[in-house]
């Protein structure tokens, strides 16, 4: 049966490994669930149009943009915010890496930007192609020019690319490394 | 946002009775441009019957070569699928030429398909739009701006131009939707889906609300396997075709024995050139004969104010394409 216009449904929330149940109404984003129902706030609010990427988060591990999905359509998945990278108080690795390239200034699109690539990184060694990979079929390695257009969905008002593409790269490579002996790009 | 009720469908057939009762309600699928829509107030939805949980997400092997894309297959996982990527090439060259890749984690085949066919008077509700207020007019026709709009196909009450990548290599492709309606299932070809906006503009296909796109085939054609879509754009990412196109050939003995040819970003629909098709068919494979037969497309285009710049340009990208092509079958 459909639940009325105004009435709330009892959602499960699963955010970085804890499960809340949440009443919200069917119109209340994935977005604001988050940051107004449960507090946490490191998800940005930017253009709250799918067109900057400042809400980022990871669905399952793949990354989406939380203001353009209706919470209750992710009762039950598991979804990971920028909250919820840290191990223990010790930075991601892109974190990390985004600290040391200066991968941001104001740092309000930094939330979004680091959950992209956490998903961007997964879905290149899933060996997915992009618009700038001249062969369809092709798996290709993580050049600057794969790494800008696989984070083209995030803008950055301050324009620290070049300390966002730094700082993936980096990681990108010691990934590399770990999985495939030292192997240089 | 506006309020709406809401239901999980948990299988087509309720979802479409459910549809088929209540008028005024849409189906929710990814919601990347539904959703968008209704926060800006643009679509005012009753209801909202979400069928992401529906089992449409497989895409299998037809006999022949060719393949079904179940309906909620979304976008990223059609342009990673090895059959995809192998056979159609211009499907998944299509997909990751478009929007971003959040937005492709979360969109759909079929959502795909049916995103409203729009510009940026659609969404500016102090501006007169045909198709979101049918009989107030048209901004973008009555001095506003029309650098993205339609030279082809279009009418004199809407100019907004079908901004789905997808679509135009489905086009070029010959695709076929299946459809589970009120009166059972049917199938549509991609080409007879969408409806020339004439004095409707808000009704952009011959579907009607309760109709479910249920999965999306694509027939075997050997030649697709090259075969390219090619998208120019104001950036360089993440922006909506000024021109696109989608292209296979097949060349023998240095003739044209093969080629199919779509175009986005000059119609209210996915354009296929069947003009540009028919001239090339049985020609030397040359820059001379691509031009001549990218011209017959272009001949009725009807540029505005603002896009005066779009039949050369789709002449230009048509040649291109093609001569990318005929490089790659090493067949010139």
């Amino acid at each position: 049966m459909p639940v009325p216009a105004g009435d709330t449904i009892d959602i499960v929330l699963v955010v970085n490994g804890t499960a809340r149940v949440l009443p919200v109404e069917a119109r209340v984003s994935l977005l604001d669930a988050l940051r107004e129902h449960t507090g946490l706030t490191g998800t940005k609010k930017g253009c709250n149009q799918g067109a900057c990427g400042a809400c980022t988060v990871l669905v399952d591990g793949r990354r989406m943009v939380s203001c353009l999905g209706l919470a209750v359509q992710y009762s039950g998945r598991e979804i990971t915010t920028i909250e919820g990278l840290s191990a223990g108080g010790t930075p991601h690795p892109l974190q990390a890496a985004f600290i040391r390239h200066d991968g941001f200034q104001c740092g309000y699109c930094t939330p979004g930007q680091i959950c992209s690539a956490v998903g961007m990184l997964a879905e290149h060694r899933a060996g997915s192609a992009s618009a700038v990979t001249a062969d369809a079929a092709a798996s290709p390695s993580l050049s600057d020019s794969e790494i800008r257009e696989r984070m083209s969905g995030n803008l950055c008002r301050c324009a620290a690319y070049n300390g966002i593409v730094d700082a993936i790269r980096e990681v990108a490579d010691s990934q590399v490394q770990r999985s495939d002996g030292p192997v240089r790009r | 946002m506006r309020q709406f009720s809401y239901v999980a469908a948990a299988d087509a057939g309720s979802a479409v009775d459910l549809m088929t009762r209540t008028p005024g309600a849409r189906y929710l699928a990814g919601g990347t441009n539904l959703v968008d829509l209704i926060r800006e107030g643009v679509e005012q939805p009753v209801m909202l019957v979400d069928v992401t949980s529906l089992p449409l997400t497989g895409i299998e092997e037809l006999t022949g070569g060719g393949l079904r894309i179940g309906a909620l297959v979304r976008n990223s996982d059609l342009a990673a699928s090895p059959l995809v990527r192998t056979r159609f090439p211009v499907v998944a060259q299509a997909v990751l030429a478009g929007a971003s890749a959040q937005i492709r984690n979360m969109a759909t085949t079929g959502g795909n398909l049916l995103q409203r066919t729009r510009c940026g008077y659609f969404y500016d509700l102090a501006a007169a739009c045909n198709k979101r207020e049918p009989g107030t007019g048209c901004a973008a026709l009555g001095g506003g701006f029309n650098r993205m709009h339609a030279v082809l196909g279009a009418s004199d009450s809407c100019i907004a131009v079908h901004p789905s990548d997808l679509a135009v290599a489905l086009a070029a492709l010959d695709a076929v939707v299946e459809v589970a309606g009120p009166d059972g299932a049917r199938r549509i070809t991609l080409a007879d889906l969408y409806r020339s906006p004439a004095d409707a503009p808000d009704r952009e296909t011959v579907l009607q609300p309760a109709d479910l796109i249920t999965a999306v085939e694509i027939p075997g054609l050997p030649e697709a396997a090259n075969s390219q879509y090619r998208k120019v754009r104001d950036r360089a990412s993440y922006a909506f075709a000024l021109v696109s196109v989608a292209a296979v050939l097949r060349v023998e003995d240095g003739q044209v024995a093969c080629v199919r040819l779509a175009l986005g970003g000059v119609a209210p629909r996915p354009w296929r050139a069947h003009l540009t098709e028919r001239e090339l068919l049985g020609r030397p494979a040359t820059e001379d004969s691509f031009r001549a037969a990218a011209e017959a497309e272009l001949a009725p285009a009807t540029p505005r104010e603002h896009n005066a710049f779009k039949p050369e340009l789709a002449r230009r990208t048509i040649v291109a394409a093609l001569r990318r092509l005929t490089t790659q079958t090493g067949a010139s």
